[in-house]
């Protein structure tokens, strides 16, 4: 039963990654320009993630404020708002730590956008929300916790 | 589909503050139907773009864990009321959307 389920999701996630990839052929000219690689979102772990997309070594800040409610009732809808307050921001990403697919978005800002992401995003269960802000060529963190009552990422 | 999009801006002293609400599923490819049991195939925004009189502004790479019909706010300095705004959204399955919207 177990062993069945997995080779379901495994079979979609294949689908999925070749669809992505079809897309990503689409989108070359856009591509260049955007701060981290698709096969960041195809990461898993947090980790790896980051690693993909240049942020190991990002240095937590306090100049980085994150927006979110304390407690999600709903995991599929769950506001958050990243300031940064770092001089020369140029890339605001969004890690949701504990999703299957943890880099949510990430937003690469020129021409005098300033260091401010507003949306909303969808949370499997409580864990931290990671910002990533790139600024002068370095990354800076930070994360708050929410709490999600219902996840959103599953059926 | 594609389905209007909808756009605010609006200055706020020399900063522009734009809001976008973009009409998508944003499937995730993990969600299963609850009367067939199958999964519902991954259908979601990969990229957003906006740009002010032309210069790129914004240059989004998205997930499915962005939420059901995507809201997204960013502030601009520099533009003036009567400037345009104009957003464009490619989907996974190659789908696109644009609008426009004047500064106010």
């Amino acid at each position: 039963m177990n062993a069945l389920r997995r080779n379901v999701l495994k079979s979609a996630a294949g689908a999925g990654t070749v669809a992505v990839a079809v897309a990503a052929g689409l989108l070359k000219p856009t591509m260049a320009l955007a701060g981290a690689p698709r096969t960041a979102f195809e990461a898993k772990t947090v980790g790896d993630a980051l690693k993909s997309m240049g942020a190991s070594g990002a240095a937590d800040s306090k100049d980085i404020t994150i927006k979110a409610p304390d407690i999600a009732e709903n995991g599929a809808v769950v506001p958050v708002e990243v300031t940064s307050g770092i001089a020369g921001t140029t890339a605001i990403a969004i890690v949701a730590e504990k999703n299957a697919t943890p880099l949510v978005a990430d937003f690469d800002l020129t021409n005098g956008a300033q260091g401010f992401i507003s949306t909303r995003i969808k949370m499997g269960q409580t864990s931290l929300i990671r910002a990533v802000v790139t600024a002068g060529g370095k990354t800076y963190t930070s994360a708050k916790e929410v709490k999600v009552t219902i996840g959103g990422c599953g059926g | 589909m594609a389905e209007p999009m909808r756009i605010r801006a609006t200055m706020a002293g020399d900063v522009a503050d734009v809001k976008v609400l973009m009409n998508h599923t944003m499937e995730t490819g993990v969600r299963k139907d609850a009367k067939t049991g199958q999964l519902i195939p991954a259908h979601y925004i990969t990229d957003v773009t906006a740009s002010i009189n032309g210069a790129k502004v914004l240059d989004a790479g998205m997930s499915g864990g962005i939420s059901k019909n995507p809201y997204l706010g960013f502030k601009v300095k520099g533009p003036k009321a009567g400037d345009k705004v104009v957003v464009n959204w490619v989907d996974n399955k190659g789908d696109k959307n644009t609008a426009e919207a004047t500064i106010g």
